[in-house]
C-alpha cells in the first residue's frame, strides 16, 4: 500500500542504518584483534568460563520470568483501573529506576532488603534476631525485577493503552467476566509484545555486572561481562574479550529466538477488530485485588527510592549546586542524552519503515524476509555489545586522527543511542505497526502522503510513543557512566561520573546528593514524556 | 532542532580547532597521564600543578583516566606513540607488567633517601606516596574488632566484612597478596574459612566503601590512612584501622619517565619534584596516603593516630605477575565452594 519511491525509501534508509550500525561494532572488533597484545594463551573454553555462562543464563532466566511474570498482572491492573489515585506518577516513577547509575540503585535496595535494612529492622523490631540475606542469588534477582519490572511494565501498559476506546465500550454491553476480558482482549494485546519484552529483559539481565557483583555475595555469581571486562580492563587481553564478548552474543540470541519460537508474535493480530468489554475494573471486588497489587508493586519499587531520596536530601545542596563542575556536568549529561535519544530514534524509525517496506512489497522473496529479520534481530542484539569494547576498538581506530579525548563525545552519544536502540524499538515498532494497519488504507484513498500525511495523520497519534521513546532513551543515556572513563576527557564531565568520582574519593553524601539530582532529572523526562498519556486518557474519559 | 544543529556545529568546531597546528611552542608543556580523584578539585592535581609550574615556566597538562589499571591499559593502547610525557599512578602490582611494555626509561631520579616500608627500590619508577592495606571497622556497631589476619579469618561468621575482587581492583588483589603472605601454601583453606564472614566482594573499592558508611556492614577492606579522611574532614572518629599482629600489605604508588618524551629534562624535574616537600605536603590530606619523605608541613594529628603496622609485606612485581593468574583461579575456587 506504499507508494513505489516510500517503498524505495523505505529500503535504502534501512540498509544505510544496516550498515551504520554493522561498520560502527565490526571496525570497533577489527581494531582490537588487529591489535597486538603480546602474550595471550589462555583457553577460552576452561571450566571457568562454562560456569559463569551457566550462571549467567541462570540467573538471566529467572530474572525475566520474574520481572515479565510480574509486569504482566501489574500492567493489567494498572490498565483496568484508569482512576486509581496517583496513577499517572506510578508510571513516572518506573522511568526512575532506568536512569539511576546501578551502583546508587543497589544502596537503595541495599537500604531495604540489606542486612541492616528496613526488611531487615523491622524484622529485629518484632524479635526475630537472625537477618535475613539477599546476597547471592535472591539479591541478584530482586535487583533485576527492581530495574527491570517497571520497564516491562511500561511496555505492556503502552500495549494495553493502544486497543482502542471501541473495545472497552462494545464489551461493556456484552457483560463478558473478566478471565474472558483477559483472554479476548487482553491477552491478544499483549501477547506480541511479550516475546520481545522478555528478550529485552533478558539481555539487560545477561550483561548485568555491578549488580551481580555486589548483591551475589561472591565469585560464585558471576557473569560473562565480568569476565569480558576483567579481560580488557584488568588483563588487556583484546582477543580474549572479543571471543568472549561472541560467546555472549551467540548464547543469549540462541535463547532469544527459542524464546521468539514460543508464542509466534503475529503483528497483525492485535488490531483485528474484535471486540470485548471493559467494565470489570469497576466491581470492587476488581478494584480491592487490583489495589491490593498495585500498592505492593508500588512499594517493592518506590521502597529503594525512597532509601535515595533520604540519603540525598542529607546532602548539602547549596554546595553541590555552586559547584562549577556541576552544571556543566548536566549540560554534558543532557545534551549527550538528547543527541543519543534523537540519533536513536532516527534510527529506529528508519528500521520501522525498512520493515514495513519490505513486508509491503507484492509477494516478499527470501532476500526481503531475510533482511527484514537481521534488521529486527540487528537492532535488538546491540545490547549485547559490550561498550567498553567498542570504546577500545574506537579508541584504536581514532587516535591516528588526533587527541582521542576530543572525540570522545561524539562516540558516546553513538554508543548510547546503539545501547537505547533496541528499547526505542519495543516503544515504537508495534504502536508504528498498529497505526499503520488503522490508516494505511483511508490515507491512500484520500491521497494523503509525504508531509501532509505526517502532520495530520501520524504525527497526532504517534507524538505519544515517540515522546515514551524519547523519555527512555534520554534516561538510559542519562544513567550511564559510559565509556566515559576510558578516555578521561575533562570536557566529558556527567551526572554519574559526578556519582562515581564522589564515592570514590569518601564522599558518599555528595555521591548520594548528585544520584538524587539525576533521579529527579529523569523523573522531569518522565513527565515531558507522558503529559500527552494524560491528554489521551481525558480525551477517552 | 536548532540546538541539535548548534551542538553539532560545536563538536565540529572543536574537531577543526584541534586539527589547527599548536599556536607557537612559547611555553613547554608536560602532559601527565593519572587517575580521576588525583585531578579532582579536592586532589592533589590542582595543587602540585600550580607549586610546578612555578617552578618551570611551563604547563602541567593533567590526562586523568579511571585508575592506574586504566592507566596502564591506556598506554598500552597508545604504545610507542602515546602523548604522555609522565605516567603517575600506577601502582607496585602493575610495575612489572609495565615495565614490559618496554614504555619506560629510568627516571634518574635517587630514590634511596626515601622512606618507604617495604624496602622498594625500582630506578625505573619513582615511588610518591603510600598506603597499607588494612580491615577499616565501624566502632558504633564493633566492639572487638579482629586484631590479627587470624582472627579476622576464624572469627564470628556473623560478623560480615565487604571486601572487593580481585579480578576487577587493586585493594581486592592487594588481600589475595596479603593472605598469600601471611597463609602462604594454606591460603585456599583461610580464604574458605573467611568466605563466611565475607558479606559480599565487590568489584571496586566504591562499592564496598560505599556499602559500608551507609551501615551494611561493620567491616571493609581500605587503607590505614581513611580513618583520617573521616577524622580530618568529617570530625568523626567513628570509623578505625584493626591493627593486624602479622603485619600490613602495601600499596605503593609510583610514577615514570615515558621513553619517547620530547620534554625528558622537564620530565626528570618533575618526578625530582615528586619526591620534594612541596609535592608531598599535599599527598597526605589531599590523596589520602601517606608521603615517602619528610614534610615542610606537619601531618595533621590525625595521623599520628594512625594505625602503624609492626611489619609490611611486600611481594616482588614479578612474582605477583607471574602467579596472579593462579592465585586469583586459587581464590575463585576456594570462594565459590558451598
Amino acid at each position: 500500500m506504499l507508494t513505489k519511491a516510500e517503498r524505495q525509501r523505505g529500503y535504502a534508509g534501512g540498509g544505510v542504518v544496516f550498515a551504520g550500525i554493522t561498520l560502527f561494532i565490526a571496525l570497533a572488533v577489527i581494531a582490537l584483534l588487529f591489535f597486538d597484545s603480546g602474550d595471550t594463551g589462555r583457553p577460552l573454553f576452561d571450566a571457568y568460563v562454562w560456569r559463569i555462562l551457566r550462571f549467567t543464563l541462570l540467573q538471566a532466566g529467572l530474572s525475566t520470568l520474574l520481572s515479565v511474570a510480574l509486569a504482566l498482572p501489574l500492567a493489567l491492573a494498572l490498565a483496568r483501573q484508569p482512576k486509581f489515585p496517583g496513577r499517572i506518577w506510578i508510571i513516572r516513577l518506573m522511568a526512575v529506576p532506568m536512569g539511576l547509575p546501578v551502583l546508587i540503585g543497589a544502596l537503595g535496595l541495599i537500604g531495604i532488603w540489606g542486612r541492616t535494612g528496613v526488611l531487615n529492622s523491622g524484622l529485629a523490631m518484632i524479635g526475630v534476631s537472625d537477618p535475613v540475606s539477599i546476597y547471592g542469588l535472591s539479591g541478584i534477582l530482586i535487583a533485576h525485577v527492581f530495574f527491570n519490572l517497571p520497564l516491562a511494565c511500561r511496555l505492556l501498559l503502552a500495549g494495553l493503552e493502544r486497543l482502542p476506546p471501541e473495545y472497552w465500550r462494545l464489551s461493556a454491553s456484552l457483560g463478558l467476566p473478566s478471565f474472558s476480558v483477559f483472554r479476548f482482549v487482553e491477552w491478544p494485546a499483549v501477547k506480541p509484545l511479550l516475546a520481545g519484552i522478555a528478550g529485552l529483559v533478558f539481555m539487560l539481565c545477561a550483561t548485568s555486572f555491578t549488580l551481580v557483583l555486589v548483591l551475589g555475595g561472591g565469585p560464585a555469581a558471576t557473569t560473562l561481562e565480568v569476565a569480558i571486562y576483567q579481560s580488557l580492563r584488568f588483563d588487556f587481553d583484546p582477543a580474549r574479550a572479543i571471543s568472549l564478548s561472541l560467546l555472549q552474543i551467540a548464547v543469549t540470541a540462541s535463547v532469544l529466538a527459542l524464546m521468539a519460537l514460543l508464542p509466534t508474535p503475529g503483528d497483525d493480530n492485535a488490531a483485528t477488530g474484535r471486540s470485548a468489554r471493559r467494565f470489570d475494573g469497576g466491581s470492587s471486588a476488581a478494584r480491592f485485588w487490583d489495589g491490593i497489587f498495585i500498592v505492593l508493586a508500588v512499594l517493592f519499587l518506590c521502597l529503594p527510592l525512597v532509601s535515595i531520596l533520604v540519603a540525598g536530601v542529607k546532602a548539602d545542596f547549596a554546595r553541590l549546586l555552586t559547584t562549577p563542575v556541576f552544571w556543566k556536568a548536566v549540560w554534558t549529561s543532557v545534551w549527550i542524552a538528547l543527541m543519543a535519544a534523537m540519533i536513536s530514534l532516527a534510527a529506529a524509525i528508519t528500521i520501522i519503515n525498512a520493515r514495513a517496506a519490505l513486508a509491503d512489497s507484492r509477494k516478499p522473496g527470501l532476500t526481503a524476509r531475510s533482511f527484514s529479520a537481521l534488521l529486527a534481530s540487528l537492532s535488538s542484539l546491540v545490547l549485547l555489545v559490550p561498550p567498553v569494547v567498542i570504546g577500545t576498538g574506537w579508541f584504536l581506530l581514532l587516535r591516528p586522527y588526533g587527541e582521542v579525548s576530543r572525540f570522545a563525545p561524539l562516540l558516546v552519544v553513538m554508543i548510547n543511542a546503539m545501547t537505547a536502540l533496541p528499547f526505542v524499538m519495543r516503544v515504537l515498532s508495534p504502536a508504528f505497526a498498529i497505526h499503520r494497519q488503522r490508516t494505511a488504507r483511508q490515507a491512500t484513498n484520500l491521497g494523503v502522503f509525504g508531509f501532509t500525511r505526517l502532520r495530520l495523520i501520524d504525527l497526532p497519534v504517534l507524538k505519544t510513543p515517540l515522546a515514551t521513546a524519547l523519555s527512555f532513551a534520554m534516561a538510559l543515556s542519562l544513567g550511564d557512566l559510559g565509556a566515559v572513563a576510558l578516555f578521561g576527557s575533562e570536557d566529558l564531565v556527567t551526572l554519574p561520573w559526578l556519582v562515581y568520582s564522589r564515592l570514590g574519593s569518601y564522599r558518599t553524601a555528595d555521591a548520594d546528593g548528585f544520584a538524587l539530582i539525576l533521579a529527579l532529572l529523569c523523573l522531569g523526562l518522565t513527565i515531558a514524556g507522558t503529559a500527552g498519556q494524560r491528554d489521551r486518557k481525558d480525551e477517552r474519559g | 532542532m536548532r540546538k541539535r544543529i548548534f551542538s553539532l556545529a560545536a563538536v565540529l568546531t572543536a574537531a577543526l580547532s584541534f586539527a589547527l597546528p599548536a599556536h607557537a611552542q612559547e611555553k613547554k608543556t608536560l602532559t601527565v597521564y593519572t587517575y580521576e580523584s588525583f585531578v579532582a578539585e579536592w586532589g592533589p592535581g590542582p595543587k602540585v600543578k600550580a607549586a610546578f609550574e612555578k617552578t618551570c615556566d611551563c604547563t602541567v597538562n593533567f590526562v586523568a583516566v579511571a585508575d592506574g589499571v586504566a592507566l596502564l591499559t591506556r598506554l598500552k593502547l597508545e604504545g610507542a606513540g602515546t602523548k604522555a610525557d609522565i605516567a603517575l599512578g600506577l601502582d607496585t602490582n602493575l610495575v612489572k607488567e609495565a615495565i614490559d611494555t618496554g614504555l619506560f626509561d629510568k627516571s634518574g631520579v635517587d630514590t634511596a633517601k626515601l622512606t618507604v616500608p617495604g624496602g622498594y627500590q625500582d630506578d625505573i619508577f619513582v615511588p610518591y606516596d603510600y598506603g597499607h592495606f588494612a580491615v577499616v571497622y565501624d566502632t558504633q556497631t564493633l566492639k572487638n574488632p579482629p586484631k590479627s589476619l587470624k582472627e579476622l579469618v576464624e572469627g564470628d561468621p556473623s560478623q560480615k566484612i565487604v571486601i572487593q575482587d580481585p579480578r576487577t581492583s587493586t585493594p581486592g588483589l592487594g588481600l589475595l597478596l596479603w593472605v598469600k603472605s601471611v597463609y602462604g601454601d594454606k591460603a585456599p583453606e583461610a580464604w574458605a574459612q573467611l568466605k563466611k564472614r565475607v558479606l559480599t566482594v565487590t568489584p571496586g573499592w566504591s562499592e564496598a566503601y560505599g556499602m559500608f558508611t551507609k551501615g551494611e556492614v561493620p567491616m571493609v577492606l581500605s587503607y590505614t590512612t581513611s580513618p583520617a579522611y573521616h577524622m580530618v574532614e568529617d570530625k568523626s572518629d567513628r570509623y578505625q584501622a584493626a591493627a593486624f599482629s602479622e603485619g600490613h600489605y602495601i600499596q605503593i604508588e609510583v610514577a615514570g619517565l615515558l621513553k619517547n618524551t620530547p620534554n625528558r629534562e622537564l620530565a626528570q624535574k618533575f618526578l625530582s619534584f615528586m619526591v620534594t616537600p612541596a609535592f608531598q605536603d599535599e599527598i597526605a590530606t589531599t590523596n589520602w596516603m601517606m608521603p615517602v619523605t619528610a614534610t615542610d608541613k606537619p601531618l595533621p594529628d590525625a595521623f599520628d593516630k594512625l594505625v602503624k603496622p609492626s611489619k609490611t609485606f611486600l611481594m616482588d612485581p614479578a612474582q605477583v605477575a607471574n602467579n596472579r593468574r593462579a592465585w586469583i583461579d586459587e581464590w575463585l575456587a576456594a570462594m565459590s565452594l558451598n
